[in-house]
């Protein structure tokens, strides 16, 4: 399950037979079809850009390939102005408390997953994986009331542990996978060696699986990040997130696209951050582990 | 199957199992509950036995027919974008480079669209496709095409099919590459050996190897355009007139729109059954999946 899918940096020896067989992997055109896609993915991200740097009187007036004059004055209010950047601060905030609740309570749960049978245990993966297939829509409603009536509500909190509904599962599925790729001899022998189980898993189960936790941790961010369904309907003002504050824009005066468009690029930031950190990993991850 | 069989495993389990029934088992509770009753207010309920699943599910009524027609909606999308989007997605992981730096920029690029929040997903297809200022709008309008996703419903549908093949295109993409990746070079050179064309190695390496991937993608992208929210509502707001409500749109409009609480409880049930089902579905041929792998560890 490991061996073979080791990060995609991972050095061969360059044979002559394996430049061949690395011919065999793609085919004719593939140069065109990739560079179509990616083109394809990138204009509508590279309009949102340009737009956030144009006036709204030159967005309003017609069609501009590049801004005729660049005007950082969208950028400028969100920094300045603490009902923008509050809402990425709210955002950052329960992303990072989800993510750090998820992979703390899915780490055991995904170690017994991976190395033991237990009663009920085909039945409850089951169960997990089913929440997150869930649709949020359905728990909209509820979570509205359950929050309010803990006094969570309006809280970066409560979003954290909404967002465990989808997340706390999703980290368990990918775990598991890695773990499951590492020798069960490692914990024998440690085992042997007298190491408790606290103590194995915190001093070297753990570092084995480091990667996996990086992207487990990726993925969490990643789906904690883009929800906005759950995240809106828990909060109103103290802890509304970007996503929430951009429908804002919309005033008597018309739309401020600008505004919206520089609001829009300033959420691609994390994300973009955080595929650069996990870049050599993320296909396996995609695959939750399992390749 | 070798692992040990040791219950005291549930005890690594309890945390998992404590905050998912609370985020899961309590609302879900909820939902039952109202299902079976109506309010006329005041917070005063009344019991209605089974009353707004016979309506839900009769598509004479005004409801059932509105959740009938958001589910062949969904149904309907779910079917398009799987269509286009697995083979695609085979097609940009087949033509993805597989060694240097341009696989890390490849990448990087590929997985932006799937990091970008849903509702900025929407904003980003609501601005590029406008007729006046969306450069996609614009040009195809200038193409002698009548373009109006705001008006039309076909052109609505368009917008949003395009949408998601960019926004979820990647991960269908990502999870093949990565299935292609686990093929030791070993296989290649065989064909190579024997002489077999492109399109058996694609068929009888490349495929099979990526069946087992191939299955959580179909999974997700499946599930994923099945729920989904955010990304149309933002674009058409469900319209032109319904012709882009989906279930969860619908549902959403019950719940939080009309507070139509029994409605919306009594849809969220039968709307969570049919996830169920799938998602059972899909389990047991991925279990299986498993088991026969493990039968055939040569093969790996």
């Amino acid at each position: 399950m490991t061996a073979e899918s080791m990060p995609a940096t991972a050095p061969l020896p360059a044979t002559g037979a394996m430049r061949k067989a690395r011919v065999a992997f793609r085919f004719q055109g593939a140069g065109v079809t990739l560079g179509l896609y990616l083109i394809f993915l990138m204009l509508p991200i590279y309009w949102l850009f340009i737009m956030s740097l144009k006036t709204n009187a030159e967005i309003n007036a017609g069609m501009t390939l590049w801004p005729r004059e660049i005007t950082f004055d969208n950028y400028r209010t969100i920094f300045t102005d603490s009902s923008w950047y509050s809402g990425y601060i709210n955002s950052l905030t329960y992303v990072v408390m989800n993510t750090a609740i998820s992979i703390l309570l899915a780490l055991p749960a995904a170690y017994a997953f991976s190395r033991h049978r237990f009663l009920g245990d085909k039945h409850l993966f089951f169960w997990l994986l089913s929440n997150r297939m869930a649709p949020p829509a359905i728990f909209a409603l509820p979570f509205f009331n359950l929050y309010s009536a803990i006094g969570l509500f309006d809280t970066p909190l409560a979003v954290a542990l909404a967002h465990c509904l989808f997340n706390v599962p999703l980290a368990v599925w990918i775990l598991e996978g890695f773990m499951s790729g590492v020798p069960r001899e490692i914990d024998e022998t440690a085992y042997l060696d007298g190491y408790s189980f606290p103590h194995f898993f915190v001093k070297i189960f753990t570092p084995i699986i480091a990667n996996g936790i990086g992207v487990t941790a990726f993925f969490c961010f990643m789906f904690s990040w883009v929800e906005l369904l759950l995240a809106r309907t828990l909060t109103t003002v103290n802890a509304k997130p970007i996503a929430a504050t951009m429908t804002r824009t919309v005033s008597a005066a018309g739309m401020d696209w600008g505004l919206l468009a520089a609001a829009g690029v300033l959420t691609l930031i994390p994300g973009a951050l955080v595929i650069w950190f996990v870049r050599n990993y993320i296909a396996k991850g995609f695959a939750l582990g399992r390749v | 199957m070798d692992k040990p069989y040791d219950n005291r495993a549930w005890l690594l389990v309890l945390p998992v199992l404590a905050i998912v029934a609370f985020s899961a088992v309590i609302p879900l509770m909820t939902v039952v509950n109202y299902s079976v009753q109506d309010t006329f207010g005041n917070n005063q309920f009344f019991w209605n036995g089974t009353g707004w699943f016979r309506e839900l599910l009769d598509p004479s009524t005004d409801l059932g027919g509105r959740v009938f027609d958001s589910l062949w909606r969904n149904l309907a999308f779910s079917a398009i974008i799987l269509a286009i989007e697995v083979p695609l997605g085979i097609a940009v992981a087949l033509a993805m480079p597989r060694h240097g730096w341009k696989v890390a920029a490849t990448l990087v690029l590929m997985a932006m669209p799937l990091l970008v929040p849903w509702n900025v997903v929407g904003t980003i297809w609501q601005v590029f496709a406008r007729a006046d200022i969306g450069l996609l709008g614009y040009a195809i309008n200038r193409l002698g095409i009548d373009y109006n996703y705001v008006a039309d419903p076909l052109d609505a549908w368009i917008t949003i099919i395009v949408m998601d093949v960019w926004h979820w295109t990647s991960l269908v993409a990502l999870l093949c590459y990565a299935g292609l990746k686990s093929i030791p070079d070993a296989y290649y050179q065989a064909a190579r050996i024997d002489g077999a064309s492109r399109w058996a190695v694609f068929r009888y390496i490349q495929l099979p190897k990526m069946r087992r991937v191939l299955i959580i993608a179909v999974l997700l992208r499946f599930m994923d355009s099945f729920m989904i929210y955010t990304e149309p509502f933002v674009v058409t707001g469900g319209g032109p007139g319904n012709s882009t409500t989906f279930l969860s749109i619908e549902l959403v409009k019950l719940a939080l729109g009309q507070f139509d609480l029994g409605k919306a409880a009594a849809m969220s049930i039968v709307y969570n059954l049919i996830v169920l089902a799938v998602c059972w579905v899909f389990y047991t041929v991925m279990t299986n999946l498993d088991v026969e792998r493990r039968r055939l560890p040569a093969d790996r």
